[in-house]
């Protein structure tokens, strides 16, 4: 058993990168994220681990200097809040489209614009639709508790190496605030130079040496046919993902006829919901997208055939719906109950949309 | 005939070579226009690569716009920055890898407009890396629109009347406000239009290269260019163009030669 404390989830998200050996974090503070950077600097991880820890100017300089180290190999983040995320969204474009890993945490606010500083699931679109510009694809993790804050840090950095691909962790105002206890892995390594040259000698800048071709991390690309070939292998690399690293849980589904669909802190509120309804005799279940990108489609497919109807809950006006809709393909009936403002439902509203919606009486 | 031919085969032999180009400069036919400083300086950054031996430690950030594709010219790594970007990248790199050389290499939109921000932080927070800034006073790739470095009264494509302060403003001198802040070291304007001129400008590339070995701040080195094609003139009234107009507004010499300043605290009660 590791370590057990009574975290944040924002410091969790700094005390994982530390522990699992991350090379550096470039950030900007921004309400409801800022104990991440708080707690980096306070840890002085450039001391021990050697980690290197950077406050930016901005969330755009943030996210280009992560393309910068994460250019040369390093395992690098950075993490902010929704209007944070939409100033770095041109450099998520540059790091998707030269194929570099990397993680970047949304800890997201309500919007639009300047909006609210209380929680929200309202980029759901932006994180797993691209957000920035041209054809692209984070692959977007949703945690629903601390433990999960804690745990995707060292998942999104597996991912981010296997696909060559940035990963978004999806977080929200509620899962980055409130207190939980967690598990702490061990203290791991960072990668050595051997390690390194082992994993990304091939492609990152660390110096062009004789025994080969100079590297060069470029998106740009002038031959439309090349340019084609190479929209062509990320989309390939998106099919993997979905073939290869759909996660999802299912909350007791087996016999349900009307299931709950939320990520996150919804999921949260919603776990409760199905508690209530099935001591009142009421079949529901909950199904829960970990991944966000690559959606679960083919668990909702299949769903669709058995059940009567899904209830998608989301603090948004109504966006993972769509997906659940395009995954149901008319099999049965989706429909939509969320809150927006940084307003959170209680459990008996949930269960009383799902009435309204689907169940009836 | 033969004779003439004969003679020239006789010369042509290593013992007689008093010249050659620089392995780090890749041999391609470079995009740029005849006439065009880029050329120029890339010679003078992949010489002084070599003479330093420093080709397997240095990585290049090139920048949006013409020398975007610098990458295909000098022989290292790159990491090829978004438009205005490259001073963030080149800190990330530079942060992550302290061991390396790095430097940017970015025209004047990209460093005095798009940039500001990224340009100004990275010196101020004497980043230990080198900046190299062509300032030919117009955007060249896109067409020839109206720079941050653009003259008053200059004729450009978005400027089709003159620059005019009222509706434009002025021409911005950044090279004068980075020698302002403390983190940058060694801050130079240089030009490349004579042979004389080339040869100081690659003195100061090689010392702003110097100084960045020492980590005691930034190097920064503006090269005032021509943009014979975005000008609309030829290479030679290019020249004489940029001394009459340009010098008298981007003056040639050293802004600052020494190191970043003291990073003793001061005035903080802790």
């Amino acid at each position: 058993m590791g370590e057990l404390r009574l975290m944040k989830g924002n410091e969790v998200i700094a005390e994982a990168a530390i522990r699992y050996g991350c090379d550096g974090y470039f950030g900007y503070p921004i309400t409801p994220q800022s104990e991440v950077i708080e707690l980096l600097m306070a840890q002085r991880p450039w001391e021990t681990t050697g980690m290197v820890v950077l406050q930016a100017e901005s969330e755009i300089a943030s996210i280009h200097m992560v393309y910068g180290a994460a250019g040369c190999g390093k395992r690098v983040m950075t993490s902010s809040s929704s209007p944070g995320i939409s100033l770095m969204a041109e450099g998520i474009s540059y790091i998707a489209g030269c194929e570099l890993p990397c993680v970047i945490v949304n800890v997201q606010r309500g919007g639009p614009g300047l909006g609210t500083i209380q929680p929200s699931q309202a980029d759901y679109n932006q994180a797993t639709k691209g957000g920035g510009h041209g054809d692209y694809s984070l692959l977007v993790l949703a945690p629903a508790s601390v433990q999960e804050m804690h745990d995707f840090v060292g998942l999104a950095f597996d991912l981010a190496y296997k696909y060559r691909n940035p990963v978004m962790i999806l977080a929200d105002g509620v899962i980055g605030q409130m207190m939980e206890k967690v598990e702490l892995m061990d203290q791991r390594p960072r990668w050595t130079d051997h390690q390194l040259k082992e994993i990304t000698g091939n492609w990152a800048t660390y110096g062009k040496t004789r025994d080969r071709e100079k590297h060069v991390i470029t998106s740009l690309e002038l031959d439309s046919n090349i340019m084609e070939d190479n929209n062509l292998r990320l989309q390939a690399k998106y099919k993997r993902m979905k073939e290869e690293d759909v996660r999802y849980e299912a909350i007791s589904c087996e016999d349900a006829e009307y299931v709950l669909v939320a990520f996150g802190c919804a999921a949260r509120i919603c776990q409760k919901t199905v508690q209530i309804a099935r001591g009142q005799g009421y079949k529901i279940g909950l199904l829960r997208p970990i991944t966000l990108f690559p959606f679960p489609e083919k668990a909702i497919a299949e769903m669709a055939g058995r059940i009567k109807g899904f209830l998608t809950v989301e603090f948004n006006a109504g966006q993972m719906v769509n997906d659940v809709r395009l995954a149901a393909n008319g099999k049965t009936k989706v429909e939509y109950f969320g809150r927006m403002g940084g307003i959170l439902p209680t459990p008996d509203e949930v269960e009383k949309a799902l009435f309204q919606t689907l169940i009836g009486g | 005939m033969s004779d003439v031919a004969e003679r020239i085969k006789n010369i042509i032999k290593p013992e007689n070579l008093i010249y050659s180009k620089s392995p780090v400069l890749n041999d391609v036919t470079m995009h740029y226009c005849p006439g065009c400083s880029h050329g120029v300086v890339h010679k003078l950054i992949a010489e002084v690569i070599d003479e330093m031996g420093i080709q397997e430690q240095t990585i290049g950030v090139s920048p949006v716009g013409c020398a975007v594709f610098a990458y295909n010219y000098i022989d290292i790594d790159w990491s090829e920055a978004a438009h205005g970007r490259a001073p963030a990248v080149a800190t990330g790199i530079k942060r992550i890898m302290p061991e390396k050389t790095v430097f940017t290499y970015q025209g004047d939109g990209d460093l005095a407009a798009i940039g500001t921000a990224e340009t100004i932080h990275a010196v101020n927070r004497g980043e230990n890396i080198v900046m190299i800034f062509i300032n030919n006073a117009i955007y060249g790739m896109t067409g020839g629109q109206m720079a941050p470095t653009t003259l008053l009264g200059q004729v450009t494509a978005t400027t089709p009347y003159g620059r005019n302060a009222d509706l434009n403003g002025y021409p911005l001198k950044i090279t004068e406000l980075i020698a302002q802040l403390p983190g940058a070291a060694f801050v130079t304007r240089q030009s490349v239009h004579t042979p004389g001129a080339v040869r100081k400008a690659k003195k100061a590339i090689r010392k702003a290269f110097e100084i960045s070995q020492k980590n005691i701040g930034t190097s920064f080195v503006e090269i005032v260019s021509t943009c014979n094609s975005g000008w609309k003139m030829t290479p030679v009234a290019s020249n004489d163009w940029m001394v009459a107009n340009m010098f008298p507004l981007f003056p040639i010499g050293d802004l600052k030669d020494g190191a970043k300043d003291s990073t003793e605290p001061y005035n903080v009660q802790i």
